[in-house]
């Protein structure tokens, strides 16, 4: 019942990051690339909403950074990591080092250390809603969890993605006021790194006829 | 209290009646089996009479041994962890007369049943003991006695092994136990359990604890302590492994509780902790067994596992306990103790059960068995009934107490109260949830496997049912699930004082606290009832539908396949393989599959071998690491007799010059004179 | 017990087999058939009761046993579910522990009289169903216990009157994540698309179905009629959840909560319609998925403290 207060003034901050969370677990369960790559660009669309839910962020300064965000992480990213699925002509597989189910039950896992870490920490400034810090943690280490559990080197990228995503929301119960440069830097980062990871997936194929980054030893000595 | 006493007596005197009758297996039979009923009904009327209160319930006398004294003493905690021994071990004797019937050539069936007794005899005075010192001697003949009851058909290699095993875990067990109750009688003059006291010089109560459940956690079984019970159950012969699982197991619980009753100063984090280890070993113990093909090491883990469902019950009583949510504490300490019986009774049909089959077809295998059910109609039934209600279905018994652990975990002061207990609540229920399911699926395969289908060996085809007097304790095992399912709510109140006596509580405050509880399991009896009822309705309705109609019988229809051969049938290891499969990483099984290959293959095979994980992950590496490290010591060894001597000189030396340091020390002497005043045969 | 809790028992005991025809005429009529008729389930049942039957020699009482305890579970299941303004016959503070282990012990019956017959393809289905409602019965108790702990009360009926509309602004959240994880409950239980295929005709590939094959006659009417009602149960389960009954006029609850039943069923026929069923080896995994889902709305709860 204590619930309801919290869903009370935040419902849609907390209706978006729940469902950023599910998205979370649909990436730890998904086998297809494709599928992996849709999910990352709603999971972008659903972060560029999130400032503009929040009341304490000014509507018009954050406008900015919702709407690049919505451009380059809803849009841009996706079509980059597409482009790249298909001119590399691999497999549509995402192939697992731990098991889907396992990825899951790491994924509950992780949501409730993320709880557990939050209910510790004291922030200077009280979150929006209980519900962006755990989200916010858990979130950075789906993406974390991602990348060093699949061994197709675009799950890298999403992974990569999707630990940003996490670092983001972070900065959003961190920050009253987000900064707009530091923002602007971060996301010009990130989209260099889309598009590096992007040739150089492209060009490993094309050596190797394969991505799969687990085969990459082989190139020491 | 003369009533039990005179029970103790009956059964080591029947016991050494036996040891020197052991030439003539029948005679040795007669009196360990007459003197274990005897004994245990004299035990049970002496329960009654302290319990209708016409008899002491106490006895003390002084014992020439240090800190020692004969101190024993019947609560409610002791007479209900009697009833088990009293119970089980006397059935299991009736069966063990029928069941040793093709030992008799080639053994000597005295020491057999001296151990036997003696067995029983060490858990009854483990049970009442008040005395550290009494305590531990009892505790020891207990655990020798099963060392020799286990190693029984010691020609067997895996047999002397698991006797190997059960003795190093029974030691490193007592070694625990040793250095608790020299913690706890730090404080006091004698090791009298009534006179451990907190106070300025006392143990830390958390120590005490911790050493408690590592030498009582071995005992019962949980993991990653157990590691001994897989191997030393199966090696056991059948009615031995019944009474260890129904009833030593239990002292394991028992003494945890009777140190939790001793100390004062409990903390939340003790519950947590025997949550936990109670989740682990009900999850992980179901897995193992699930995965497993030998009957007796399939009920070996589920042993385990029903020891964790019972750890998971106290470990949220004592988290209620020490937050006074004294709902939590009161259905939590009832669940445990409904289960205990309940688990004991059904533990004991299951493994008399399999005893049984595996005598009847010569092996435990269940993929050499199948059919059995058709072959041995009334031992099969009553393996049914006891494999059902330990899968935790209803309408039997063991889904009454579980049902009452989940009362507790969901209440008010469980799940719908303040975190972290809620979080606590949450395990338990996922745990319990889980290990349900899979319960059902591991009781699925053994009886589909061992008991339905038709026999894949010879052997099992020629399977016939044993003796009347091996029968009869299965029977009655097999009823007293069945009443105490429908009357669970009677067993319960009747287990209220314990309650009360756990929780610290009056009687009549621990009847509202689990009134709630209670009438809801009233329902579920009713319930239960209501099903029998059904059943009964169902079956009479289809054969009046049947009557004057054609029923006729048929070969199984085999979906077009013309020649089918009971080969063809789902062995047990393809039975469990999408669950091994599935929770690969926790059950360590391995596969050998060797395809079959070419166009026209000729053959292949495919072997699974299932690993205990905590005897390979923990057990394993530390007994390596200290042989490693004591092999550095090795140079002691010279096998010349005269240097051992010397050994044993020096160390007798090293002591008497230590002992005359400490006399010497000024606060110490006083202390040892205060010691020796107080009990005067020192 | 309460008068009124005749009522859902009545409801489930005649309804049910309509239930099965809806789907049924749902998926006729997207694949473009006219379909068998609304009520050809009561007819089948009909028939089966009417008919002799024939055994197999391998088989025992517990094959003979096993319809008869997976009827008698599941009628008793029935009592404890509560439909629309009407309570259920019997509730009791944890009957949802009932509710669940009742279910389990319909299913154990099925499983060990399939492993009667020593068919090879029984023991296949009967393998799968029981690790596919293994981890189907952590995802019911756990969403069930998520459901506990948003209303604060312990019993289904309860629990349906709580969870109105005032419940769902309030829980929303949690609500709608058990919601889903227990429609994969309700389509594993019941073996429906995308867990198990119950029109498949290849019996390497089925998991319910291939159980029941020996079965014939008035056993096999029981098997039928035990899983409409199953059906229905968990059905309603679900419809109650998801539908908020927000108006205190009995009549248009109940007309809500049958309109909701409807659309349940032409739901699934259209989900039949539309997707194949999962490869066996993702089926646990959509299961661990529901688990996942449970435990969020637990994780939610306890995070909004």
């Amino acid at each position: 019942m204590l619930f309801a207060e919290a869903a009370g003034p935040h419902y849609f901050v907390n209706l978006t990051l729940v469902l950023i969370m599910l998205i979370n677990l649909a990436l730890l369960g998904s086998s297809r690339l494709s599928v992996c790559v849709r999910l990352s660009a709603a999971q972008g669309i659903l972060l560029s909403v999130l400032p503009l839910e929040m009341p304490e962020h000014d509507f018009w300064s954050v406008f900015v950074v919702a709407a690049i965000i919505l451009l380059l992480k809803g849009f841009v990213f996706p079509a980059l990591l597409v482009r790249t699925l298909r001119t590399a002509q691999v497999r549509d597989e995402v192939v697992p080092i731990v098991s889907y189910a396992a990825s899951l039950v790491v994924g509950v896992a992780v949501l409730c250390l993320g709880f557990w870490i939050s209910s510790r920490l004291t922030l200077p400034h009280p979150a929006t809603s209980p519900l962006v810090l755990p989200l916010a943690l858990s979130t950075t280490l789906v993406g974390l969890f991602l990348i060093v559990s699949r061994k197709t080197a675009l799950m890298q990228v999403i992974g990569y993605l999707v630990l940003e995503n996490g670092i983001y929301i972070f900065g959003l119960s961190l920050v009253q006021d987000e900064p707009f440069l530091v923002e602007m830097g971060i996301l010009l980062d990130i989209f260099v790194a889309v598009f590096v990871m992007g040739i150089a997936i492209f060009h490993i194929n094309r050596e190797f006829d394969h991505i799969d980054v687990g085969q990459l030893t082989s190139l020491k000595d | 209290m003369h009533w039990l006493l005179a029970a103790l007596g009956i059964q080591i005197a029947g016991g050494l009646v036996a040891l020197v009758a052991g030439r003539s297996a029948r005679l040795a039979t007669l009196a360990g089996a007459v003197s274990s009923v005897v004994g245990c009904g004299m035990g049970l009327a002496g329960l009654a009479a302290i319990y209708w209160g016409d008899s002491a319930s106490t006895f003390h006398v002084a014992w020439n041994v240090p800190f020692g004294s004969l101190s024993l003493d019947v609560d409610p905690l002791s007479a209900f962890f009697s009833l088990p021994v009293l119970v089980l071990s006397p059935l299991a004797a009736i069966y063990a007369s029928g069941y040793l019937v093709p030992f008799r050539d080639r053994k000597s069936l005295g020491g057999l049943w001296f151990s036997y007794n003696l067995l029983t005899a060490g858990m009854l005075t483990v049970t009442l003991a008040r005395n550290g010192v009494l305590f531990l001697v009892a505790w020891e003949v207990m655990s020798l006695a099963a060392f020799f009851l286990i190693t029984f058909d010691d020609e067997r290699q895996e047999v002397r092994d698991a006797g190997r095993t059960f003795l190093i875990a029974t030691h490193l067990s007592t070694a625990a136990l040793l250095v608790m109750f020299v913690l706890l009688g730090n404080n006091s003059a004698s090791l009298d359990f009534v006179d451990f006291a907190a106070g300025p010089g006392a143990a830390p109560a958390s120590l005490v604890f911790l050493l408690a459940v590592l030498g009582f956690g071995t005992k019962a079984g949980l993991m990653p302590l157990g590691a001994w019970l897989p191997e030393a159950y199966p090696a056991a012969p059948s009615f031995v492994s019944a009474v260890m699982s129904g009833a030593m197991s239990k002292l394991g619980i028992y003494g945890l509780l009777r140190i939790v009753l001793v100390v004062s100063d409990i903390q939340p984090w003790w519950g947590w902790l025997l949550v936990a280890l109670g989740a682990i070993s009900a999850v992980l113990g179901i897995l193992a067994a699930l995965a497993q093909n030998d009957l007796k090491r399939l009920l070996a883990y589920s042993s385990i596992e029903n020891l964790g469902i019972i750890t998971m019950g106290v470990g949220l009583a004592v988290v209620g306990f020490a937050t006074d949510s004294f709902t939590l504490a009161t259905l939590g300490f009832a669940g445990a103790l409904f289960h205990i019986l309940n688990h004991a009774m059904i533990k004991g049909l299951l493994f008399l059960g399999a005893g049984a089959i595996a005598q009847s077809a010569g092996t435990r295998q269940l993929d050499l068995l199948g059919g059995l059910l058709k072959r041995m109609p009334w031992t099969g039934a009553a393996f049914v009934i006891g494999a059902v209600a330990i899968a935790g279905l209803p309408p039997l018994n063991a889904f009454a107490s579980e049902f009452l652990m989940y009362s507790a975990s969901l209440g008010s002061e469980g799940l719908l109260g303040p975190s972290p207990t809620s979080i606590v609540a949450l395990a338990v229920i996922g745990s319990l949830a889980l290990a349900g399911g899979l319960a059902a699926f591991c009781f699925a395969k053994a009886i589909g496997i061992a008991l339905l289908g038709e026999p894949r060996t010879p052997q099992a085809s020629d399977a016939r049912e044993p003796a009347g007097l091996m029968i009869l304790p299965l029977i009655l095992l097999a009823a007293g699930c069945a009443a105490f399912a429908l009357f669970s709510p009677l067993v319960v109140n009747k287990l209220m004082p314990v309650v009360a006596q756990l929780t610290h509580q009056s009687a009549e405050a621990t009847a509202i606290l689990a009134a709630g509880a209670l009438g809801s399991l009233a329902w579920v009896a009713q319930m239960s009832c209501g099903l029998v009822v059904i059943i009964g309705g169902l079956a009479v309705a289809r054969k009046l539908l049947l009557a004057g109609r054609e029923v006729t019988t048929s070969g199984t229809w085999g979906c077009g396949y013309a020649r089918p051969t009971p080969r063809i049938q789902y062995t047990a290891s393809s039975f469990t393989q999408p669950a091994v499969e599935f929770f690969g990483v926790l059950v360590r099984s391995r596969r050998q599959l060797k395809a079959p290959t070419g166009l026209f293959p000729r053959w292949g095979s495919l072997s699974t071998a299932n690993t205990d994980m905590s005897k390979d992950l923990i057990y394993r590496p530390m007994f390596d690491s200290i042989g490693l490290a004591l092999s550095k010591l090795r140079w002691l060894q010279h096998g010349r007799i005269h240097l051992y001597i010397l050994y044993v000189g020096c160390t007798i030396l090293a002591l008497v010059i230590w002992y005359a340091s400490v006399e010497l020390a000024p606060d110490n002497a006083r202390r040892v004179e205060a010691i020796s005043q107080t009990t005067p045969d020192l | 017990m309460h008068g009124e809790g005749s009522i859902p028992l009545v409801l489930t005991l005649v309804l049910a087999p309509f239930f099965l025809g809806v789907i049924n005429r749902t998926k006729a009529i997207v694949g473009g058939r006219t379909g068998q008729p609304l009520l050809q389930v009561y007819f089948d049942l009909f028939k089966l009761l009417g008919k002799g039957a024939v055994y197999s020699r391998t088989t025992t009482w517990v094959f003979r046993a096993g319809p008869i305890v997976g009827l008698a579970a599941v009628l008793l299941v029935a009592t404890l579910v509560p439909f629309g303004p009407f309570r259920a016959l019997v509730s009791f503070d944890g009957d949802l522990i009932l509710l669940a282990y009742l279910l389990g012990l319909g299913r154990m019956s099925t499983v060990l009289a399939a492993l009667d017959t020593g068919s090879p393809f029984e023991g296949m289905g009967a393998s799968r169903e029981v690790m596919f409602s293994a981890l189907a019965e952590p995802a019911l108790l756990l969403g069930l216990a998520a459901l506990a702990r948003a209303t604060h009360v312990l019993s289904l009926t309860e629990m349906h009157r709580l969870l109105d509309a005032s419940g769902w602004a309030n829980e929303g959240l949690a609500i709608s994540l058990v919601a889903v994880a227990l429609v994969v409950v309700f389509l594993a239980e019941n073996s429906r698309i995308p867990v198990d295929d119950p029109n498949t005709h290849l019996e390497l590939t089925m998991v319910h179905e291939v159980m029941v094959l020996d079965h014939g006659g008035p056993d096999f009417a029981y098997i039928l009629y035990g899983a409409a009602l199953k059906l229905w149960i968990l059905g309603s389960l679900v419809t109650g959840l998801v539908v908020p009954a927000g108006t205190t006029v009995a009549v248009v609850e109940l007309g809500v909560a049958l309109a909701s039943m409807l659309g349940l069923a032409i739901l699934v026929g259209l989900i039949e319609s539309s997707m194949a069923r999962l490869r066996m080896i993702r089926v646990p995994q959509l299961l661990v998925g529901a688990v996942a889902l449970s435990s969020l709305a637990l994780v939610l709860e306890f995070g909004g403290l």
